[in-house]
């Protein structure tokens, strides 16, 4: 078997399946490298990022699948699944036997089927962000929001954001990653924390307890007790992210 | 701000207005290019959900429960001994603003009992409405109650400022409303939902000729009916929703089980459950209307004017359409996959795409998410399927039923009875 490993970019996976065709590698297995110091590989080949490889697999990928099919791969990627790279490889492979064809339709195909599963799981962990997050009001006016999603979907929640949240400066923070997402009235920036996040939530706005308040007692009031259903309930809003939602806090 | 005031007068406003179950915030495309707050999704978000299951997308607030009328399947109805109260319109877009940006809403849903006149209520719902969108940049979602007997001028600025615009039903049957809201008639609720509905068309017109016509209610208008409450057959229900979709654009009918919160002999006795399996069913036909090609007489008819309470109504047609079936899976029309018990609209879609590559299995159809145990019965593929024997068997129902546990079954029982007691079952 021949290892390949990457730097954990999607722009290095797909660098590494360039030059799986372009060396003619024997049973080619593609691991990123955070995962590569596995004592189970003996020898690994490092793959070293090259835009114009990458940008040739995804150009021939994108006239076989269209922009949606990238978009899918994308979101395969972001699912940070272990076997992203098998299954990705193996609908490559696929593709290219059957050049003329959208393979990503066939999804009685083992390894599309599970694609369309990471999209759909990832597309709905970033859809839960999106509806799940809630900002509290700092003292020096930023709306702050810390996040542990199962899948890195902070990047696909960057338009939400930032369109509907203009005239306010955010900050999202992925603690499980750490980093974030800071958008100071003009643009949205990248950034990582040193401070210990405890400490930041500490300095609310005086108001800030108000509203939260408020929202809790909302909440318990748009209940109707009559038709009570926990076990809906929690389809919806599953137990692992009740942390996030004010409503759900004891106060 | 007073916030020991404000939260009481949240929880009454509240508590009023839950009983309204429409909560949708889609359909509306407006954008934040104002650099204000907000914009609305056009497939709109569920921030939470109450412990009942139901979505919370806006914040759902009556403006008052003071009310002239005295509607006996109303909460807010006058001669109900209930705490009242009232917001200021500043109280109202404090919160709405404030909620909006901590992420809670997508936007606000306004309602208010009826004082003074249609006219003093709706007046104060367009205000409010107008000072968030002009004063404070906000492109959220609005959706306005509609007061029927509000001025023409009124419902027009309403709709300026507004998503969604929606007046109750309420009783969907003339009879039921006369026995339950003797003041109000269904002409008086649908005058309204028609000036919508011209304005809507007139607006849309204009805008193909000036690109700077304003847009009216860009969402649409809606309208709910309570189940339960009268002695309405599904299929009176079914005819009305069908008659509003087709008659009055309606984006959306809601269909909300009577809740007994109150003590009157015209209705179900206190402590009578929330119809909620047939809820439910009706929400099913609905969306076998609108998503699956259905017509509503495939659905009830005259001499099943009742959704069957235990199977779901796409099996119901299927099982008293068995001439139908079995539906070949490789080779049967996109209209004909939609009405195979069990195959929703995405399987639907993944099986016609899927089917140009090889024949496809059972196995294929579990994995893309079919309910196989009941589609099982009714499909044909290129292999001989075993389960095809029972078709044309009388005993169907019963093994399906056998084979799939309704997540009702613990309500069942309890409330086939008491549908029985009140002779809702004839």
């Amino acid at each position: 078997m021949n290892i390949l490993s990457y730097d954990n970019t999607l722009e290095g996976f797909f660098t590494a399946v360039f030059e799986v065709y372009e060396y003619k590698y024997l049973n080619p297995k593609i691991v990123r490298q955070s995962l590569a110091q596995n004592a189970l590989f003996s020898e690994v080949t490092p793959i070293i990022t090259q835009q114009d490889k990458a940008d040739r697999v995804t150009q021939r990928l994108e006239k076989q699948i269209g922009k949606e099919g990238l978009r899918e791969i994308l979101f395969g990627f972001l699912s940070e699944n272990e076997n992203f790279e098998d299954i990705v490889f193996e609908i490559i492979k696929y593709g290219i036997e059957h050049p003329n064809q959208n393979i990503l339709k066939n999804y009685a195909h083992p390894a599309v089927l599970q694609l369309s599963k990471w999209v759909k799981s990832v597309g709905r962990e970033a859809h839960r962000m999106e509806a799940f997050v809630r900002f509290e009001l700092l003292q020096d006016g930023i709306y702050f929001a810390q996040i542990k999603p199962d899948f890195n979907v902070l990047p696909l929640t960057i338009s939400y954001f930032k369109e509907r949240y203009q005239d306010q400066k955010w900050l999202v923070y992925d603690t499980k990653r750490n980093f974030g997402i800071y958008y100071d009235l003009k643009t949205v920036e990248w950034i990582q924390l040193d401070l210990e996040i405890k400490n930041i939530t500490q300095k609310h706005d005086q108001t800030e307890r108000k509203y939260q308040h408020l929202w809790a007692e909302y909440f318990d009031h748009t209940n109707i007790k009559e038709r009570k259903n926990t076990k809906l309930h929690i389809q919806h809003v599953p137990k692992r992210y009740w942390k996030y939602l004010t409503e759900k806090r004891t106060f | 701000m007073n916030y020991d005031r404000i939260k009481e007068k949240l929880e009454i406003l509240a508590d009023a207005a839950k009983y309204d179950v429409s909560c949708s915030s889609s359909g509306g495309t407006r954008k934040n290019t104002n650099k204000g707050l907000g914009n609305s999704h056009a497939s709109g978000i569920c921030h939470t959900f109450t412990e009942d299951g139901r979505c919370v997308s806006l914040l759902k607030i009556l403006l008052t429960n003071y009310c002239i009328y005295d509607c006996a399947y109303c909460v807010s109805r006058k001669s109900n001994d209930i705490q009242r109260a009232a917001f200021t319109v500043e109280e109202v877009v404090d919160l709405t603003i404030n909620f909006y940006r901590r992420n809670y809403i997508e936007g606000l849903f306004l309602s208010s009992g009826i004082f003074k006149t249609p006219d003093f209520t709706m007046e104060r719902l367009v205000r409010i409405a107008k000072k968030l969108r002009l004063e404070h940049n906000f492109n959220g979602y609005i959706h306005l109650k509609t007061i029927p007997g509000a001025s023409d001028e009124l419902m027009q600025e309403a709709g300026l400022y507004a998503d969604r615009l929606s007046v109750n039903l309420e009783i969907p049957t003339q009879s039921g409303l006369k026995l339950l809201a003797p003041e109000k008639d269904h002409k008086q609720m649908i005058k309204p939902m028609g000036f919508v509905k011209d304005a809507l068309v007139q607006y849309k017109e204009e805008r193909q000729k000036f690109k700077s016509t304003p847009k009216f209610a860009p969402a649409g208008q809606s309208t709910q009916m309570i189940i339960g409450a009268t002695q309405e057959t599904d299929l009176q229900i079914i005819k009305v929703a069908d008659h509003f979709y087709n008659n009055f654009n309606l984006k959306r009918v809601y269909y909300s089980g009577y809740v007994p919160v109150l003590s009157d002999t015209r209705l179900p006795a206190l402590g009578t459950e929330v119809p909620m399996v047939r809820e439910n069913r009706l929400y099913q036909a609905d969306w076998l209307m609108r998503f699956y090609g259905f017509k509503a007489d495939e659905i009830v008819d005259r001499q099943n004017p009742f959704l069957d309470l235990e199977v779901d109504p796409k099996i119901s047609w299927a099982l008293r359409n068995i001439d139908q079936f079995p539906i070949n899976i490789q080779q049967a029309p996109l209209e004909m996959i939609f009405r195979i018990p069990g195959v929703g609209v995405k399987s639907a879609y993944k099986i016609v795409h899927a089917r140009r590559f090889q024949s496809l299995s059972l196995e294929h159809l579990k994995k893309m998410g079919v309910a196989t145990n009941r589609a099982k019965y009714f499909i044909d593929f290129k292999i001989q399927n075993n389960h095809l024997k029972h078709l044309s068997t009388i005993h169907l129902k019963q093994i399906i039923l056998d084979e799939s546990k309704t997540k009702y079954q613990k309500t069942f029982s309890n409330q086939l009875s008491l549908l029985n007691e009140h002779s809702f079952l004839r």
